[in-house]
């Protein structure tokens, strides 16, 4: 697949028009510029993408950011989660207080005018900026995320591969460990670490909870490698002398890569539902710290009289999920070289007036 | 086979002792269940330490407690299973014993209906690949898939529940209702049915019509404080359930099938007043389950008195008819209860409860009112639950099917010239079930397992309550125990699922080798 020869060009013009349209595309590409091209053409995943990296340059920009915890990189917000404003009373439905200052209605529509004004998405009970506190749950959040992501697919990867390559013995041992684990449902097993070691902070919460997330994907690998390593592509290898090791990270793991991307997208969205879910139990980040599932946790019960502690929350935890969800179905068509993207009438009737040209002047 | 089984369940032996192992020393090293009494100020608290180590044998280090832990549990193959005291003094036996049931009851229902729906939007989506209908509904799943239930869960109550409530205070569809809703009713079945643009227009009239009709009338009789479909409603839907079933399972051209069902109609019409007297003067389960055999007995009567070959088939299709006209009847039943249960004290015209798994102040004399008191407790919770894992199933049983219609035997099928209805049903659809059947049961064990945000979101006691006050508490023979159930439950459920796959397709075969 990775280059069509001039030959094989001229042979695809007597298979059918589909079969044309879409060889025609991928000629003289190489395979990540396939997989690239196939990607930006899924137009919800790029949507998504784009939405993805905003958040996370908007929530990781606007508040102190320690990077390290030695570099510190100023927000442009201008309240802190300890900050204690004043409740804002007035123009609030319902003789409510400090309710969201964030409006979309430009003034010659009757509005407020586009901007954040000084309470965004409103005041918790005591006057704190809420917009702070999301922003601040919204970062641990995804760095929880982040990690989990990483450690679990950097395992995950590790122990797939080494049982899937030199099967035997080592495989046996590794996947009844992967086995020990599996018994035990997430939720369960993340509660038992998150309410001993929570208190620890979000990172040390992350961490441990990515040391039993590897374990679905490390399965996908291991199947993946078996099958690679018995292509005829590792076998010419190893004829000509290449090492083991040559032969995982050169020959099988590129091939094998799109599985791994698609399953960590996969991890991650689980992940920061995983990890909302038990701060919402109380099992994960505890207070003073902040977490989207928290921040619900702490303000589900004045969802009638104060809504806005409740929507925003919510409103990030499925944006970033549902992003990452969608990027991940961009990667799984990018990848797949069964998926056929559809062909349009438009295309079709190109290709048949093509062929039937092409026909005339022979 | 035999041997296969035996060898499968001594490995899930071994997996169980070697994950029970590391969680109860994972759990007994991370604190100190004598950590609340250490900062007490109660003057007897060293004597409380002292009792608590003892009733809890703490001066064992917790590697070797975990054999006398495993030594109770063991005895589950003699027939006295211990699985030791929690720090109330309880058996944790008797605390699961009363939990498991309220566990299950709250998956069973939405795994079934997500089951059921999932697979169902699925075959469509697949069916109607790239249509307007297949990208909402993928965009639908998606979202589905990223919803934190605990914050669903806040939604349904305030927006389902107690609005559900205050318009059955006084049950007026508003206009604007009216039409929302049948105008969504005719969107939908327009796009399943899908089409050229006639039929789409045609489909989205005629089920805009309906829908509205349908909830006009409903509204004008009342029937939201008086529901029920009395006998002419129930033979209707039963009729119209007989000619569904038989269109899917053998086709409509197939008369002796088409016959044998309606006959199953007829005798649910002739049933009816019976069954409610059944159902009045012999309460409890053995009534409904009398009303379900007799159905079913006349269905197969049915099959066998009017099929001349293919008799199997049939069979099976009255069968099912029966099945579904059955519980037609006991909904019919639900429903004439429910305006005696809106006037007990302890409903008072709120029925749909946001919380808890019973009413407590119901007087439980009548099977029928406490099993709808049941019911409407089940409401919310099924409702966010199969909101959540339908999506899935509707995922999952599209690329399936997709991965199957591309298969070289649904073109030779087609080439034999079957009718598009065998290919998809007889040829597609069983090859997709092969794979979904094992993912349903894998996945019923996650839910169990899973279902801990669930019963805390909606305060219900069962096995996930259990478990968090063990946390909570460091009561780890609580957490053991509840660790104990689902832990067997998953493995078994993965060695159920193997054993499935072997027996559905033939290309498989267990016990060679691996």
């Amino acid at each position: 697949m990775a280059r069509t020869s001039k030959k094989s060009a001229e042979s695809t013009s007597v298979l059918s028009g589909e079969n044309a349209i879409s060889n025609r595309e991928v000629e003289g590409l190489s395979q990540g510029q396939i997989v690239r091209r196939r990607f930006f053409r899924h137009r919800a995943a790029v949507f998504s993408l784009v939405t993805i990296i905003s958040i996370v340059i908007f929530v990781f920009s606007a508040l102190d950011f320690r990077l390290f915890g030695v570099w510190r990189i100023p927000g442009w917000w201008k309240w802190t989660t300890e900050d204690l404003p004043e409740l804002r009373v007035g123009d609030c439905p319902g003789g409510t207080v400090g309710c969201p200052t964030v409006s979309l209605r430009p003034q010659f529509l009757g509005g407020a005018g586009i901007g954040l004004g000084t309470h965004p998405f409103g005041q918790d009970d005591i006057g704190h900026d809420f917009f702070a506190l999301v922003m601040k749950g919204a970062q641990r959040s995804l760095s929880v995320m982040i990690v989990i992501g990483f450690l679990g697919g950097t395992i995950g990867t590790i122990v797939g591969s080494i049982s899937g390559f030199y099967r035997g013995k080592i495989d046996s041992i590794l996947m009844r460990l992967v086995d020990f684990m599996i018994t035990v449902p997430a939720v369960l097993i993340g509660s038992v670490i998150g309410y001993h070691y929570g208190n620890l902070g979000a990172i040390f919460l992350a961490f441990y909870l990515g040391l039993f997330a590897w374990t679905g994907l490390s399965r996908l690998v291991r199947g993946e490698f078996l099958t690679l390593r018995e292509r005829e592509f590792v076998d010419a290898a190893r004829v000509a002398g290449a090492t083991n090791r040559r032969i995982i990270f050169k020959h099988i793991l590129p091939n094998a890569v799109g599985i791994i991307i698609v399953s960590v997208t996969l991890l991650l969205s689980g992940a920061i539902l995983l990890e909302t879910a038990l701060s919402y139990l109380g099992f994960g980040v505890v207070p003073p710290d902040v977490s989207l599932g928290l921040l619900i946790s702490q303000y589900q019960d004045s969802f009638t009289t104060r809504p806005w502690l409740f929507w925003y929350p919510g409103f990030f935890i499925i944006t970033i999920a549902l992003s990452i969800n969608f990027i991940g179905d961009g990667l799984r068509d990018a990848f797949d070289p069964r998926q056929r993207r559809r062909i349009s009438k438009k295309e079709r009737q190109e290709s048949a007036i093509s062929k039937k040209l092409a026909q005339a002047d022979e | 086979m035999f041997a296969f089984i035996m060898r499968r369940l001594g490995a899930l032996g071994v997996i169980l002792m070697g994950s029970s192992f590391i969680l109860y020393n994972l759990a007994a090293y991370s604190g100190d269940p004598l950590a609340d009494l250490k900062t007490s100020t109660d003057p007897n608290r060293d004597f409380l330490m002292v009792a608590l180590s003892r009733e809890l044998q703490l001066d064992v280090p917790p590697p070797a407690r975990y054999f006398l832990w495993l030594k109770g549990v063991l005895g589950l193959f003699v027939g006295h299973a211990n699985f030791g005291m929690t720090r109330e003094g309880a058996t944790v036996g008797g605390d699961l014993a009363q939990a498991i049931p309220v566990t299950l009851r709250l998956v069973l229902a939405s795994t079934i209906l997500a089951i059921v729906m999932g697979i169902g939007i699925g075959v469509v989506t697949a069916l109607r690949q790239y249509s307007r209908f297949d990208y909402s509904m993928t965009f639908v799943s998606f979202l589905m898939f990223s919803l934190p239930i605990f914050w669903v869960a806040v939604l349904l109550k305030q927006y389902l529940a107690i609005s559900f409530n205050n318009f059955l205070r006084e049950p007026n569809v508003p206009l604007k209702g009216l039409f929302f809703l049948a105008l969504a009713s005719g969107i939908f079945w327009a796009s399943v049915v899908g089409g050229s643009r006639k039929t789409f227009w045609t489909v989205f009239g005629t089920a805009t019509l309906i829908a509205g009709g349908i909830i006009a009338i409903m509204d004008a009789m009342n029937w939201f404080l008086h529901p029920g479909l009395g006998p002419i409603m129930v033979f209707g839907l039963s009729v119209g359930i007989a000619y569904g079933v038989t269109q899917l399972s053998v086709g409509i051209s197939n008369k002796a099938a088409l016959r044998a069902s309606l006959t199953v109609s007829a005798a649910t019409l002739l049933m009816y007043y019976p069954a409610n007297w059944v159902f009045d003067n012999h309460q409890g389960a053995l009534g409904v389950f009398a009303i379900f055999s007799i159905l079913i007995t006349v269905g197969v009567f049915a099959g066998i008195s009017f099929s001349k070959i293919d008799r199997g088939p049939i069979i099976r299709t009255a069968v099912i008819s029966a099945f579904l006209s059955s519980i037609i009847i006991v909904i019919d039943k639900f429903m004439q209860t429910w305006q005696p249960y809106m006037q007990t004290d302890a409903i008072n015209y709120r029925p749909v409860p946001t919380i808890g798994q019973r009413s407590d102040l119901l007087e439980r004399s009548d099977f029928w009112i406490s099993n709808l008191d049941l019911v409407t407790h089940l409401f919310l919770p099924t409702v966010a639950l199969t909101l959540i894992s339908f999506a899935g199933y509707i995922r999952y049983s599209r690329g399936t099917l997709l991965e199957v219609l591309n298969q070289d035997y649904i073109r030779t099928a087609r080439a034999k010239g079957l009718t598009e209805r065998t290919v998809i049903m007889r040829h597609a659809f069983r090859n997709t079930m092969i794979p979904l059947t094992t993912i349903m049961v894998v996945d019923f064990a996650g839910v169990i397992g899973g279902a801990l945000i669930t019963e805390r979101v909606f305060g219900w006691s069962g096995m996930g309550t259990l478990f968090y006050r063990g946390i909570l508490s460091f009561d780890l023979n609580l957490l053991m125990g509840v660790f104990f159930v689902t832990a067997t439950l998953s493995v078994l459920a993965n060695l159920v699922a193997d054993l499935l796959y072997s027996a559905l397709d033939p290309r498989i075969r267990v016990g060679s080798g691996a």
